[in-house]
């Protein structure tokens, strides 16, 4: 298999390509799909630890008196509700309400905020938020290439990382700045598995001296393809997939992180679909029998299309056809019948709630 | 997972199927080459027995978790039996692609079809050049 010459590494490359990694391109980036198997990395991060490199996510930093308002004028959620060590989860929006990005926002000191952005996206988020910022007294600074990123997710993870870190690890949605393995790193309690553990914001050129001590200590390397199934049996949003710059946070279930109130770019649009209601909605979805549904299969009920699957997979921990997708909204009932054409074969479904796999199940 | 291994009593198609032929009966698989393109195989549904399939067609599919790959017949004829035990376990395929992980066996149509096939010899060739 070739990669095109053109595509980005992260200065842990070396460190995936030893490990035996499958490498894609993704987002421009040669990314890590697999180590061992994504089944096994998945069951590593669900039962022990698993360090994932997410060093292609883009960063934007907004410094300045007016960083905070800024932040409060173009994304969704209410900023002012960050205290300093705080994170917050939002979405980027434009003016009819269409999501750009779905992005954590740190704030690291009273006038500095960090936001963490898809790869995808980190350009569009840049200039957006460029492009927003005049007449604000804030300095907006894509600072992506200066920053390596580790998430370490697992019951395991805490331990390890506090095991190698100067200071107390911050709790659920802070951030900290700490040493681990010797290196400075912003420590966030943060991640996209539904597990509990942090996210390691530190120097590229640090990172493979960090990625190692983590090794050492016990996690197990993981990939995007874990990355996507277990985001998916929790039902965290996939730029992309499950929502673009066509889809509003209301009818894509985000509801819930837009304070309209703030008036951010976005906010009357959005108001409207929270007061009228969304046409469709996304739904998270399980197979009843066999089959695995896939982004883009239509949805059925008899012969009417109501709908389209936007993620689907294999899940791992339940060993099922899972996926999210748009159906009417009057089919969002969780326990609604639908079906699932996956290439021409109807396969039973149902609809369910949020998240699709429980750790006590 | 197994190590590579092409044996040298199959045919082989350049969609990274084998065929062994037994009297006028094909057996059917996915090469190691095909089993390890595409990581671990957690969906396989055979096609019905009595389903006729043809030479260079898709008669099946084979998924992973992130993709779906279509599977090619090396040769043509008529299903009579179909692995049930790797659509219970598909990782089968992966582990043993050339033995318990067989797919299904076929009443050849035209046994001088094998003459088009590669020997393991040439597929390993082909599989060289395409790196």
């Amino acid at each position: 298999m070739t990669v095109a010459a053109d595509l980005r590494r992260t200065s842990l490359y070396e460190r995936h390509r030893d490990a035996g990694a499958k490498l894609v391109p993704f987002a421009g980036f040669e990314m890590p799909v697999s180590y061992a198997g994504v089944r096994e990395e998945h069951a590593s991060v669900r039962e022990d630890a698993g360090v994932f490199d997410v060093s292609h996510m883009g960063e934007v930093e907004t410094t300045g008196p007016g960083a905070a308002d800024l932040l409060q004028r173009v994304l969704s959620n209410d900023v002012s509700k960050i205290d300093v060590g705080g994170a917050q989860y939002s979405c980027l929006c434009r003016d009819d309400g269409g999501i750009l990005d779905d992005l954590f926002t740190y704030r690291l000191a009273d006038e500095r905020y960090l936001t963490v952005t898809n790869a995808s996206n980190r350009d569009t988020d840049f200039d957006w938020l460029v492009e927003h910022a005049s007449g604000f007294d804030a300095e907006v600074r894509d600072v992506g290439d200066d920053y390596a990123m580790l998430a370490v997710q697992g019951p395991d993870a805490r331990g390890l990382v506090s095991g190698l870190a100067d200071g107390e690890l911050p709790a659920r949605m802070r951030v900290a700045e700490l040493d681990v393995a010797g290196v400075a790193a912003l420590v966030c309690g943060t991640g996209y598995t539904g597990e509990d553990g942090v996210e390691l914001l530190l120097a590229a050129d640090a990172a493979p001296a960090v990625w190692d001590a983590l090794l050492a200590g016990g996690a197990a390397p993981a990939g995007l393809g874990a990355r996507d199934t277990l985001r998916l049996e929790v039902c965290f949003h996939l730029y992309g997939n499950d929502m673009d710059a066509e889809r509003n946070p209301i009818e894509a279930g985000l509801g819930w992180c837009c304070k309209e109130d703030t008036g951010f770019v976005g906010s009357e649009a959005i108001a409207r679909a929270r007061e009228a209601g969304p046409p469709e909605r996304l739904v998270p979805f399980v197979v009843a029998d066999r089959g695995i549904p896939r982004q883009g299969n239509p949805v059925m009920r008899g012969d009417e299309l109501v709908g389209e699957v936007t993620s689907g997979t294999q899940s791992p921990s339940m060993g099922i056809g899972i996926g999210m997708g748009y159906v009417r909204s009057e089919l969002a009932e969780p326990g609604t019948e639908i079906e699932i054409d996956v290439r021409g074969k109807r396969r039973a479904a149902r609809v369910e709630s949020k998240p699709l796999y429980r750790k006590d199940d | 997972m197994a190590d590579e291994a092409y044996p040298d009593e199959l045919r082989y198609h350049p969609e990274h199927d084998w065929v062994r032929i037994e009297g006028d009966t094909g057996t059917f698989g996915i090469t190691w080459y095909a089993q390890d393109a595409l990581g671990e195989i957690v969906f396989y549904e055979p096609p019905a027995v009595g389903t006729e399939i043809k030479k260079d067609d898709p008669y099946t599919e084979v998924e992973s978790v992130k993709a779906v790959s279509d599977v090619y017949a090396p040769m043509s004829g008529e299903v009579t039996e179909v692995n049930e035990a790797v659509a219970e376990s598909p990782e089968t395929i992966n582990s043993d692609s050339y033995g318990d992980g067989w797919l299904v066996k076929v009443r050849l149509a035209d046994a001088s079809e094998a003459d088009g096939l590669m020997s393991a010899e040439e597929y390993r060739k082909l599989l060289e050049e395409s790196d």
